[in-house]
């Protein structure tokens, strides 16, 4: 994954793999980009769009490899050019975070649940991100790192860092309710992201 | 339970996740709250694949080149 390599002439068969491979990944894809970006509509959007570029780019799939891990690859390079676009920006200057945040995630989801996706969604992205990828898509620390094209010890000290703040507001039961919608918690939030945007984040190293 | 089926066919990710499973949440102190993080993944997971999913693999397939060239079967069951 770290290095793509070009297989030139793609088999009937191995095409049909790629498929399949990329047809089991997509709920995976799905997950990761919910809590990427926490709207389920945007985050399909993002999805459809990771699956077009995965399957145009497919002779760049190293066959063996994790697909899971490819893609996720692609899914966060996706979410942080349309952030550069300033595509989620402009929900979250409509104060759709907001709504979303205040609201239940899923109507049949525990209150507890919603609690933890509010939280999640309080997290600076580059942590956030860190956190759902170990904590949540079992990515090991190595993995994890691979995907966002940075240290091991980065991604121990974000994860490290989510950890800290989820269970500050968890257990501690202090989640901000209007965080998002919150001028300082959101100037904060689009401050990183306009680090990432300007490659001297997370981005960087996948070019 | 379908998490478990699709995890299992990815033989290297499986290894790594008990990995990334002990680092983790296995550790000295897992938070109370690392259960619910996986869930809220998980559910998603296993959300049944809206129809757009559905149609936008059916349009990949439909690019396939055998298909057209050969006129392969649609599915000819080389599943594994």
């Amino acid at each position: 994954m770290a290095e793509p390599q070009k297989h030139p002439t793609r088999t009937p068969a191995q095409k049909a793999d790629f498929k399949r491979e990329l047809t089991e990944v997509v709920p995976h894809l799905r997950a990761f980009a919910r809590g990427l970006c926490g709207r389920p509509d945007m985050a399909d959007d993002l999805v459809q769009e990771t699956m077009l570029k995965a399957w145009t780019a497919q002779d760049r799939f190293e066959p063996g490899t994790s697909m899971r891990a490819w893609t996720f690859v692609i899914l966060r390079n996706a979410y942080l050019t349309d952030m550069r676009r300033n595509r989620f920006r402009g929900e979250y200057d409509e104060g759709v975070a907001e709504r979303i945040l205040t609201a239940p995630a899923g109507q049949e989801e525990p209150l507890h649940l919603s609690d933890m996706h509010r939280a999640l969604l309080t997290l600076p992205p580059e942590r956030r991100e860190a956190l759902l990828l170990v904590g949540a898509g079992g990515f090991s620390y190595e993995e994890a790192a691979e995907i966002c094209g940075c240290a091991i010890g980065t991604i121990k000290s974000r994860v490290g860092r989510a950890r800290a703040a989820l269970t500050s507001m968890l257990e501690d039961d202090d989640i901000p309710q209007r965080s998002i919608g919150d001028d300082t918690a959101h100037g904060a939030i689009l401050k990183e992201l306009d680090e990432v945007a300007a490659g001297r984040g997370i981005a960087a190293a996948k070019g | 339970m379908r998490v478990r089926e699709l995890m299992g066919t990815d033989r290297n990710m499986a290894s790594k996740k008990q990995t990334s499973d002990a680092e983790f949440a296995g550790g000295e102190n897992a938070p109370a709250w690392a259960d619910g993080l996986k869930q809220l993944y998980d559910d998603v997971v296993d959300e049944p694949l809206p129809d757009a999913f559905k149609d936008l693999l059916a349009q990949l397939d439909d690019g396939l080149d055998e298909r057209r060239s050969v006129g392969a079967p649609r599915d000819n069951g080389r599943g594994a």
